[in-house]
This record gives structure tokens, C-alpha cells and sequence, in this order.
């Protein structure tokens, strides 16, 4: 049955990028057999060029199936659409970075093994399946093949006691959201008798809103979505999990799962629930406060730059979560409501996993650099890493013209635009309460004097990853046409 | 209504004035010698000043349009364009910008020696910054300038800073952002009560409702209160004043507090008339409360800088009172006055800079009969001195007395309290400058004190000519303003109509 066995085939193909990756992961674990100690970073180089093929790959299937906003495989379980490669697109880049970002540094930490690899593009391959996810099957099964291979990646340091404590917490706090995230889905699968996204928006829009089960559902998945993303009351397991995990894996997890987590919150709230948008966006307007107040608070007492730098992905979760409130608010925001949160998401990933690449420059043997104060000094004597940390920590901050601005100009506007002006004050004043730690940072590194000798870990990817970070911030804040056109047409295949 | 006239030079000259700073910087970070970096920020900053004569020469006092005007899209999906222009409002501040940038550079030639490369690109990035707040005719370009502002001034008040300078710098910051960000939203709800536009001209022209107006006000309020500062938000001012370095300071006093006032006339009182009237006997009672408080606390400051820097308090509440005045002496007065203090206040933290980096001391009290030690220093704190106290033949006087006119016909008891200040004023600034220069020299280390040198004359010399220019003959700057400041008061009176007695009121205002 040749014909079949080709339109099989011709079936898979969207797929192919999720199997290059894995097909990459699974090479690179073979291959470890054989790379010598010492030489493992050759398997990150084999990952980048990995994901290299995929983004192209992803990028030529985007242009096949240019015309159609979403083409659905596999009876609807997998989708293709431009929303899909924005956001895998995104995966791609924060994978690559992260890679780069460990090479060095593994070796230092002396945890330099070949699995490594392997994981981060597992966990990447299973981003990619959650942003294409048309099924709650798949996005679960995305989700939790994302989720494992984190979970070991955070305990990476098997020696390190702060490193096992990562791994476990995360393990069980996850283990946990998914389980209520299960419970939430099959509220939902009995409702409608189906776990198709398109067919529970169809059920709902006919539905009696006014059943509290269809409540409990929604309120379930808000919870466990929002443990993904590290929204409050949720995030209790970030500050130790980014703290105690290798920094390399922290720039990683506080970039890919948490976009990965809005892919599918956006997929799930803005298009399946979307006949439920007034009281999904009043639930997570709240929540976005919350996690705005509790982020940006937390962080100014914090001394670790890894938990300062935890608590403020948190807050940046929030105000992502207030694109969100705006995206669910009515139909008519459902566009720029979106758009501003991928927007958001992809300079929230250079310009976190940029500071991160800073802080791993700190790191050398016989002294961790993990403290805000390792930092003193810092511009006197190597003036072009404080400066990159300068950079990193004003977009951060959000003040223009860096790329930080941008995202947070086009979140406030949305909320402004779908008349949540508490919301937009209230995140704007989050905002500035956060330029005080971070202009703690530049003010030790630059006004501050040295209290040691640098001896800053240095390499090529490092330097490569964060020449990336640093050109993106830059250019995305001072000319974000195109990437905005990018976020605004990526959002189509949702509606 | 208001057009943007297109710039017929030939070459984008106000793109240039922004943007040459910039590039100057970019070279600057590839330079390694301290001298050089000086050496390219003083060319980069003297091409600026070169390039306001044609600025100043080209420029149309007939008409109250934008001038030299440029506009491109920039970020088509949010109606975002780069449009630039000057009219008489902000024309003399972009000039200004650059007299006093390139003053600040020739203060810092040997005053800063750590970081020296550093320094430069922040003042030119400053520069570029500063510039572009007066000339964009876009909200979001003018908050992406207005905020970008922030970056270099807080690393010149926390790097280069006095011993206190860490507070100082944060406490600079915050303030000036949370009342920054507070106008964002405020400009995002412009934005879409508008009709989605960011355009200034456009937005002056459109009609905000009176509830819409009295918040949105209040928002902007927020912004420029904090920049000017008006009592009660100045208290970041000493504290940045003080601990900035003397290009700082004279950047800080001269231009960047300018902007608040400058705020308020581009974008306060045109799209909100409404709100303006309903707000102007509050802004009215906290300028003569600054005035008065800002005198008063001078005269009880032993710290040399400290004591300007409530000196600028006082006088930044006699241009809040001139520009809520809302009549056209008010208005000119106002204006003038902003570029006055500019001039003063930044000649008077040269002269602070001068002393302090020979006898490493602000106190008064280390001070005392230096006149004799060094003459030319004495006379150039003199004219100064005279200046900010607003002595006839001096631009301060017309400033100050312009704006008492406008106060006087908005209503008496005001000029009345304003004229109490100048009294004040006179007292504290003779009082400083015989604590300073008269009597016997009291401090040892004072005996062998150095006279200002060629470099130090050089910069002063400008603003001393200022000083008699405006002072002398002041219809060379109420000409190029003039225009601009009559059509911003009949705009606001065609413009408030939600209340009628409004409109009558600015009527009344205006009219006798």
C-alpha cells in the first residue's frame, strides 16, 4: 500500500520539525557513548545545529501553508499555524540560547554530561507539541514530556543538596498542577464529551454558562496553567527551584516553559473558552496583580541574584497575565490582547536569558557569583559585561528605548484598550516599584568598588549568546514594526 | 490649527541636532584615551551648537506653526510616527540644550577623571535625549525621549556623583518614573479617546470630555509636577542637586527641570483647557507656596549647592505661576523665565563646580573673602548673583517682572506673594555671595586659591552674555516666542467650551 504509506507520510509532515528535535535529542544521546569527557560540549553544537534545521524547516512549512490560518492534522489533535511557529520559533531560540549558555559553564560545575543535551531538546520538543496542541491529550502529553525532562534538569547537580531540593520540589509541586489539571480536563471532557479545543469551544457556545462544573473546570485549569507560568498563589516553588537549580537550566526554565505555558494559556482561554472570556479575564486580572505585587515586592529584599532575578520572572508572568486579562476581556481584543503577550513573551526571553548569561559569567571555581554583591565593582573593571547587564536590567525595568518598553507599551495599551485602566495603572506602578531592584544591580556593579579580582568565565557561546540577547533588546526597542506585525498576524490562527 | 510645516533646508537639520550625539557616542565607545573621549565630545557638541544657527536663522516668528518638520512612520501597527518640529516654545530650549551641553563637557575637563569615556557617551546620549523631548510632535515618541532621559542621568548623578550620590540617584529615578509611567496610561487613554492617535497637533484639536480632561490632567500632572518640581514633589531635587556632579547639575537645573514647565504648555494647557482652569487656583497656590518655601529654606541651607538647588525651587513656582496665569504676559514670562534659569542657575553651578574642584568643599562656611583671591571668579558670581536675583538690565528681571504682570491680572494677592519671593531672593543670594566673597578670607586653604583659567572663562563667557543679551534687549526672544504663545492662549479659549463660563473666564483673562 505504497499510497498510503505516502499520504501517512505527507500527513507528518508539519510534524517533522518535533521529529527532527527528537531525532536530534536521541542522536545526541547515542553519540554521548562514544564523545569523550571533556568534549561534550560537540553535543551542544550538534543540538544548535539541530534546532537550526528545525527553525528552517518550521519556517519552510509556515511558507507551504501560507494562505490557510490553521490546517488541523490527526483529527484535529495536532494544528499548523502561524501561532504555532511564533511560538516555536520562540522555543527554538530560548533551546539555543540556553545551550549556548551552558557549555562553559557545565564544565565548571563539573556536571558536564551528554544528557544534558538530550533533555533540553526533549523539554524544547515538548513546547513545540504544547503551542500545536488542538487536543487536550496532546497538550498534556506535551506538557508533562516538557515538564520531565525539567524536572531532571533541575537536579542536574547530584552532588549539590540545593540542586536535589530544586529537582524534588519542582517534581512534586508539579506533579501536582498536573494532577489538577487532569482533574480540570475531564470536568470538561464530561461536559462535552470531547477533548478537542474546537470541539469544547462548540459545546460551550451552546452550553448553560451558568453550571458551576464548567466553573470548577475553568478555575482548574486557571490553577494549574498558572503553576507553569509561576503566577501567585502558585509560584511558592520558584525562588527555590531557580535558586537551586544549575543557573544554565534556570535561564532555560524561566524562558521556555513559562512561554510555553502562555501558548497554551492563550490557546486554551482566548480561543477554546473564548464563549467564558468576561470571567476567565476577571479571574486573571486578579491574578495578574497578585503576581505583579508579589513579584516586583519580593524581589527588592532579595540578596541572591538568581531569587531577585526568580521573583522577577514572576512579576514579568504578571504582566503578561494583564495581556492576557485583555485578550479574554471580549472578542473585539482578542487580537491585540494575544499579539501583546507573544510580543511580550519573546523579549521577556532575550532579555531574561541574557542577564542569566551574565550571571554564568560570574560563576568560576571557588566562588558561586550568585550573590548581588559579587557584582561591586563590576564596571570598573570589566566595563563591557556590566555594561550588557546594564542593558539587560533596564529592559527589565522597561524603559525605553530598549525592547522591554515595547512589550510592556503594547500589554498596558491592550488593557487600556479593553478598558482595564486599574489594571494598566496598577502595572505600571509594579513596573516602577521593579526599577529599584534593578537599578540595585547597576548601581553596585557601576558605583560601587570592586571588593575582588574578576576572573569572569568566558567562551565563545557565552559571548555568542549574549551578543544575540543584547542585539535583540536593541533592535526590538528601537524599531519593533516588524516583529510586531510578525506577533499580530501570528495570532490569526487562534481566532 | 496648527500645521508641521516641512523642513525646506535641504538636510534634516533637527534629525541631526538629535541623532549626532548619538553617533558621537557609538564612536566614542570605541575610544580608549580619556583625552580623545573629551576631546570628540567637545567637537560632537560644538557641531550641535553650529548646527542651532541655522536653526535660529531659518526659524519663522510670523507664524505659530511647527517648523522644520519631519515626519516617517515608524510603527505603522500603533500609528506611530517620527515627527519632529520646533515652534517658539520649544525653539530656544533645543538651543539652549546645547549651549549648556557643551558648557557641561568643558566643566568636566578635569573635574572628571575616572571613567572619562563612560562620561562623555552619557552626556551625549543626555543631549540627544534632551533634544528630542523638545522637538517630537508624537506622544510616544516624546515618552520614549522623556524616559530614555532617565538612563543617562542616573548613572551621571550615581557614578560620578558626590558621597551620597546612591540615594540621591535612586531617589531621582523613582520619583521622576512613577509620575512618567502614571502619564503612560494617561497617553494610552488619549491615545484611544482620539481615535488612535498619538499626532500632538491632531490631539490638541480634538475635544476631551470635562471628566476625561480632569483625570488625564491630573495623570500628566503627575509627570511634569515631579519634573519641575512644584511643591510638594520637589524633594528629590536638593538631593540630586546636590550630590550630582557639576555637569550634572547644570544639565539637571538648566534643561532637565525646564521640561516639566515645558510639558505643561505643549500638551497640558492645549489638550486640556477644561481641566486646566478647573486646576489653576490649586497649581496657582502651590507655585506661591514653592516661591515663598523654596526662599525660605534657602536662606537656611549652609551647603553652597544645596542652597541653589531651593533657590530653583523658588524660581521653577514663578514660572508655574506665569504659565498658569493664562494670560500672554503670564505665558512669556513663564517661558522666558525657563530660559533665564537655565541661564543662571547653570552659571551658578559652574560656579559652584569651579570653586569645589579647587577647595573640595561646598560649605559656606569653608568660604569667605575670596573676592580678593580671585577676582574674576568674584565678578563672574557677581553678575550671577545679580541675575538670579532679577536686578534691572539682567535677564532676571524681565522674567521675573513679566511674569508678576501676568500674575497681577490673573489676580493681585499672587504678585503680591510673588513679589514677597523676589525680596527673599535678593535676601538669601547677597547674603550668599558676602558669605562667599566678602569680608576677610577666613579659611587657610583659601590663601592660595586659583583664578578661573582660560578654559573655565571660556565656558562662563556665554552665559554671562546671556545674562545682558536677554536682560538688554529681551524682544529678540518674546519676538520668536510670541507667536506661538498667542496662538496657545486663543487655542484655549476656542478649545474650552465644556463650561461656558470657562471660556469666558480665559476671556476675562485675556482680554484686560
Amino acid at each position: 500500500m505504497p499510497n498510503s504509506l505516502h499520504d501517512f507520510f505527507q500527513q507528518l509532515g508539519p510534524m517533522y520539525p518535533e521529529f527532527l528535535v527528537i531525532a536530534v535529542a536521541l542522536i545526541a544521546l547515542v553519540a554521548d557513548l562514544v564523545v569523550p569527557r571533556g568534549q561534550k560540549h560537540l553535543l551542544g553544537w550538534l543540538g544548535l545545529i539541530g534546532l537550526a534545521a528545525a527553525a528552517a524547516l518550521t519556517l519552510s512549512l509556515a511558507a507551504d501553508h501560507a494562505g490557510n490560518t490553521q490546517t488541523a492534522f490527526f483529527n484535529g489533535t495536532f494544528l499548523f499555524d502561524p501561532f504555532s511557529v511564533f511560538f516555536k520559533m520562540v522555543f527554538y531560540l530560548s533551546c539555543s540560547l540556553g545551550i549556548l549558555l551552558s557549555m562553559k559553564y557545565l564544565s565548571v560545575e563539573d556536571i558536564h554530561r551528554g544528557e544534558y543535551y538530550s533533555l533540553m531538546l526533549f523539554a524544547t520538543s515538548g513546547m513545540m507539541l504544547m503551542a500545536s496542541a488542538g487536543d487536550l491529550i496532546t497538550l498534556y502529553l506535551g506538557l508533562e514530556l516538557m515538564a520531565l525532562s525539567i524536572y531532571i534538569l533541575a537536579g542536574f547537580m547530584r552532588g549539590d543538596g540545593r540542586s536535589n531540593e530544586a529537582g524534588i520540589k519542582y517534581l512534586l509541586l508539579g506533579a501536582f498542577s498536573s494532577g489538577i489539571m487532569l482533574y480540570g480536563m475531564s470536568l470538561l471532557y464530561g461536559l462535552s464529551g470531547t477533548t478537542n479545543l474546537n470541539g469544547i469551544m462548540t459545546f460551550l457556545q451552546s452550553a448553560d454558562l451558568t453550571n458551576p462544573v464548567i466553573f470548577l473546570a475553568m478555575v482548574m485549569l486557571i490553577v494549574s496553567f498558572g503553576f507553569k507560568v509561576a503566577a501567585v498563589p502558585f509560584h511558592m516553588w520558584v525562588p527555590d527551584v531557580y535558586e537551586g537549580a544549575p543557573t544554565s537550566v534556570t535561564a532555560f526554565m524561566s524562558a521556555g516553559p513559562k512561554v510555553a505555558g502562555f501558548a497554551v494559556l492563550l490557546r486554551v482561554f482566548v480561543h477554546a473558552l473564548a464563549p467564558l472570556q468576561g470571567h476567565v479575564s476577571a479571574i486573571l486580572a486578579v491574578i495578574a496583580v497578585l503576581t505583579m505585587a508579589v513579584g516586583n515586592i519580593m524581589a527588592i529584599s532579595q540578596t541572591n541574584i538568581k531569587r531577585m532575578l526568580a521573583y522577577s520572572s514572576i512579576a514579568h508572568a504578571g504582566y503578561a497575565l494583564v495581556g492576557l486579562a485583555a485578550a479574554t476581556a471580549n472578542k473585539a481584543m482578542m487580537v491585540d490582547g494575544s499579539a501583546s503577550v507573544m510580543l511580550y513573551v519573546l523579549i521577556y526571553t532575550v532579555m531574561n536569558m541574557g542577564a542569566f548569561g551574565v550571571v554564568i559569567m560570574l560563576r568560576k571555581s571557588g566562588s558561586r557569583g550568585e550573590e548581588i554583591a559579587d557584582f561591586a565593582g563590576l564596571g570598573k573593571t570589566n566595563k563591557a559585561a556590566a555594561f550588557l547587564m546594564l542593558i539587560f536590567m533596564f529592559s527589565l525595568t522597561g524603559i525605553p528605548p530598549l525592547a522591554g518598553f515595547m512589550g510592556k507599551f503594547y500589554i498596558f495599551k491592550s488593557a487600556v484598550q479593553a478598558g482595564m485602566i486599574w489594571l494598566a495603572i496598577l502595572g505600571v506602578l509594579f513596573s516602577a516599584i521593579s526599577a529599584y531592584f534593578y537599578l540595585r544591580v547597576i548601581m553596585v556593579m557601576w558605583m560601587y568598588d570592586p571588593k575582588q579580582e574578576f576572573s569572569l568565565l568566558r567562551s565563545p557561546a557565552l559571548a555568542l549568546a549574549l551578543a544575540i540577547a543584547v542585539t535583540a533588546v536593541i533592535v526590538i526597542g528601537v524599531a519593533p514594526s516588524s516583529v510586531l506585525e510578525i506577533a499580530r498576524a501570528s495570532v490569526l490562527g487562534l481566532m | 490649527m496648527l500645521e508641521l510645516m516641512p523642513n525646506t533646508l535641504g538636510y534634516p537639520l533637527l534629525s541631526l541636532l538629535i541623532f549626532i550625539p548619538i553617533a558621537g557616542a557609538i564612536v566614542l565607545l570605541a575610544v580608549r584615551n580619556a583625552a580623545a573621549a573629551r576631546w570628540i565630545a567637545l567637537v560632537v557638541s560644538l557641531v550641535e551648537i553650529g548646527l542651532c544657527i541655522p536653526l535660529l536663522a531659518n526659524f519663522n516668528s510670523g507664524t505659530a506653526n511647527m517648523q522644520f518638520g519631519e515626519s516617517m512612520s515608524w510603527i505603522s501597527d500603533w500609528n506611530i510616527n517620527y515627527r519632529i518640529g520646533v515652534d517658539g516654545i520649544s525653539i530656544l530650549f533645543v538651543a539652549l540644550t546645547t549651549l549648556l551641553t557643551t558648557i557641561s563637557i568643558m566643566v568636566s575637563w578635569t573635574a572628571v577623571q575616572d571613567r572619562v569615556r563612560e562620561f562623555m557617551v552619557a552626556m551625549l546620549f543626555l543631549e540627544s535625549a534632551m533634544i528630542g523631548v523638545f522637538a517630537a510632535l508624537d506622544l510616544f515618541l516624546f515618552y520614549i525621549f522623556w524616559e530614555a532621559m532617565l538612563i543617562p542621568m542616573y548613572l551621571l548623578i550615581g557614578v560620578w556623583g558626590g558621597p551620597n550620590r546612591l540615594y540621591a540617584a535612586v531617589k531621582f529615578f523613582l520619583y521622576t518614573l512613577v509620575g512618567s509611567v502614571l502619564m503612560l496610561v494617561a497617553i494610552l487613554a488619549v491615545y484611544f479617546t482620539a481615535g488612535g492617535t498619538f499626532d500632538v497637533l491632531a490631539l490638541m484639536n480634538y475635544k476631551f470630555g470635562h471628566d476625561f480632561q480632569l483625570w488625564a490632567f491630573a495623570a500628566f500632572f503627575a509627570a511634569f509636577a515631579v519634573k519641575v518640581p512644584m511643591f510638594p514633589f520637589h524633594t528629590w531635587l536638593p538631593d540630586a542637586h546636590v550630590e550630582a556632579p557639576t555637569a550634572g547639575s547644570i544639565i539637571l537645573a538648566g534643561i532637565l527641570i525646564k521640561m516639566g514647565a515645558y510639558g505643561f504648555l505643549r500638551f497640558s494647557l492645549p489638550f486640556f483647557p477644561d481641566a486646566t482652569i478647573f486646576f489653576t487656583p490649586a497649581i496657582m497656590i502651590l507655585s506661591v507656596v514653592a516661591i515663598i518655601y523654596g526662599a525660605y529654606m534657602a536662606f537656611a541651607q549652609t551647603d553652597f549647592k544645596k542652597l541653589i538647588a531651593y533657590s530653583s525651587v523658588s524660581h521653577m513656582g514663578f514660572v508655574t505661576l506665569g504659565i498658569f496665569a493664562l494670560n500672554s504676559q503670564g505665558l512669556e514670562g513663564g517661558l522666558l523665565q525657563m530660559i533665564n534659569h537655565g541661564v543662571s542657575t547653570g552659571a551658578l553651578f559652574l560656579a559652584v563646580g569651579v570653586i569645589y574642584e579647587r577647595t573640595h568643599t561646598r560649605l559656606l562656611a569653608d568660604y569667605g573673602g575670596i573676592a580678593a583671591k580671585v577676582p574674576v571668579y568674584a565678578t563672574f558670581l557677581m553678575i550671577i548673583t545679580l541675575s538670579s536675583i532679577g536686578l534691572p538690565g539682567t535677564n532676571g528681571f524681565i522674567g521675573e517682572f513679566t511674569i508678576i504682570l501676568g500674575a497681577f491680572k490673573h489676580k493681585v494677592i499672587y504678585a503680591v506673594i510673588a513679589s514677597l519671593g523676589i525680596i527673599l531672593g535678593a535676601g538669601y543670594m547677597l547674603w550668599l555671595y558676602q558669605r562667599v566673597a566678602f569680608g576677610k578670607v577666613t579659611n587657610p586653604h583659601n590663601e592660595h586659591l586659583s583664578d578661573m583659567n582660560l578654559r573655565e572663562v571660556v565656558a562662563a563667557l556665554p552665559l554671562v552674555i546671556l545674562v545682558f543679551a536677554i536682560g538688554l534687549y529681551p524682544n529678540a526672544a518674546f519676538q520668536v516666542m510670541h507667536a506661538s504663545t498667542e496662538h496657545l492662549i486663543q487655542h484655549m479659549q476656542a478649545k474650552a467650551q465644556t463650561l461656558p463660563a470657562v471660556a469666558q473666564a480665559v476671556g476675562a483673562l485675556t482680554g484686560h
